[in-house]
């Protein structure tokens, strides 16, 4: 029997698919693709046989810049993300948490710096396996469970 | 890229600590020098402090420097709600260094990133007081001849004490042993435990103000227990006779030992150790002046001729 695509196919572009459904608009955020001209389809709440449901992006003529790409490493760790030229998938790619996070996390102490003048927050990952998180300015750190997005 | 600055006390490794210290005991020797003679340093204090306004103040005036500034956010523009960024921005078109106290934290970093002139943190919120460490440090080296497997035994607040989470740093190079001395409410928050185990330094955590912790030690560093910081008014009751210190409990402490506390005073030591040798506090504030032109020094890149 012929497998239904539940998004229609793409020609050129970035697929990221496996997203956890609760991050979908999270990662359209973290990417700005609200500033994008290109055609854009996103699906949520897809079936999936690996996460139960999950969400699923694709971006036409648009391949990501490898720290753009990883801003999404603090909400949708393990996403795939497919290359795609032609209908092919020609490249592979994984999130990698980078070892700096800029403009993307709030420091959660009231009396930082950050939280106190038009600033960008910038904070180090100093545990990369539990995401622990600490702040260049206040040096908090902040564990998983504690992240604010901006 | 910016200037050299000092915002946290591990910007400084080993080596800059004793270029430091070095520096210091010259000033010690003698403070007036015309080092900073033609040179501008602003002091903004957001946050009052007159007695580390005080200290860095008379350190520029002793090396000939002029002083800008204000000692109070009320009588600067940022209660006009001018942001940071531009009260550093416009300080720096007059100034050669800037030394900043403010009840933010983070914002002597990011003053540091900013400004095109070096600048010293001198205190920003609780999160850190380097040249009140690089003074601890000093009067220690100078006091005991050395900074290696000293024991320090460190008493009262461990919990908010910014000056103890600094001093833990800024030991950590040279193999110390810490007592921990504190009521369970304000013990040594576990981060700095971490760091301890990370660096391998060994320490002994004691609720009670013991004579071991006393007799073992080659510096007693007192601070103070604020009622403030307790959530348990009964708990403060409690424990605030605890942690305080009397001459006689000095009596069989090692000849070297010296008391150290961060001042101001309030109760935790009793007037009656003031007259004991081993009493050093007022020599260490004072010893905080001789520091601080040592670090406003090198920041600008200026020798000692």
């Amino acid at each position: 029997m012929r497998k239904e695509l539940q998004v229609a196919a793409l020609e050129n572009g970035t697929a990221i698919d496996h997203i956890p459904t609760a991050a979908v608009f999270k990662v359209v955020a973290l990417l700005q693709l609200q500033k994008l001209d290109n055609r854009i389809t996103i699906g949520n709440n897809l079936k999936s046989s690996k996460m139960g449901t999950k969400g699923i992006i694709k971006v036409s003529d648009k391949f990501f810049r490898e720290d753009e790409i990883n801003r999404i490493a603090l909400v949708a760790p393990n996403v795939n993300l497919n290359i795609i030229k032609n209908f092919e998938v020609i490249e592979k790619k994984e999130v990698v948490l980078p070892n700096e996070i800029i403009e993307i996390v709030k420091c959660n102490n009231p009396k930082c710096i950050t939280n106190n003048e038009p600033m960008r927050t910038r904070f180090y990952v100093v545990d990369k396996e539990q995401v622990e998180l600490q702040c260049h300015y206040c040096e908090l750190k902040i564990r998983k469970e504690e992240i604010v997005l901006i | 890229m910016s200037p050299k600055s000092l915002v946290n006390i591990g910007d400084y490794d080993r080596e800059d600590i004793f270029r430091i210290l070095r520096s210091a005991s010259k000033f010690k020797q003698n403070p007036n020098r015309d080092l900073l003679k033609g040179r501008v340093c602003a002091t903004l204090f957001f946050e009052p402090s007159t007695r580390t306004r005080l200290s860095f103040e008379t350190a520029v005036n002793r090396l000939r420097g002029r002083i800008i500034g204000f000692s109070d956010a009320a009588t600067s523009s940022s209660t006009k709600g001018e942001s940071l960024k531009d009260t550093i921005m416009m300080v720096s078109n007059y100034a050669d260094l800037i030394i900043m106290r403010h009840h933010l934290e983070g914002s002597a970093r990011y003053a540091s990133e900013i400004s095109p002139v070096p600048v010293i943190n001198a205190g920003d919120g609780s999160n850190q007081h380097p040249t009140q460490t690089m003074l601890d440090l000093f009067t220690i080296y100078e006091t005991q001849g050395t900074l290696e497997n000293l024991t320090i035994t460190i008493v009262g607040d461990l919990k908010y004490g910014r000056a103890v989470h600094s001093l833990i740093q800024g030991l950590s190079h040279f193999s110390p042993t810490f007592n921990f001395v504190a009521p369970e409410e304000l013990h040594i928050p576990d981060k700095y435990k971490a760091f301890c185990d990370q660096k391998q330094i060994a320490y002994n955590e004691y609720t009670d103000f013991s004579p071991e912790s006393i007799n073992s030690a080659d510096i007693l560093y007192m601070t103070r227990v604020q009622k403030e910081r307790f959530t348990d008014l009964m708990e403060y009751e409690k424990v605030k006779n605890v942690y305080v210190l009397h001459n006689e409990m000095l009596n069989d402490s090692k000849e070297n030992l010296k008391v150290l506390h961060p001042l101001p005073r309030v109760k935790e030591i009793s007037q009656d150790v003031d007259d004991n040798p081993k009493a050093y506090y007022f020599q260490q504030a004072k010893n905080g002046m001789y520091t601080r032109q040592a670090v406003i020094c090198d920041l600008m890149g200026i020798e000692m001729r």
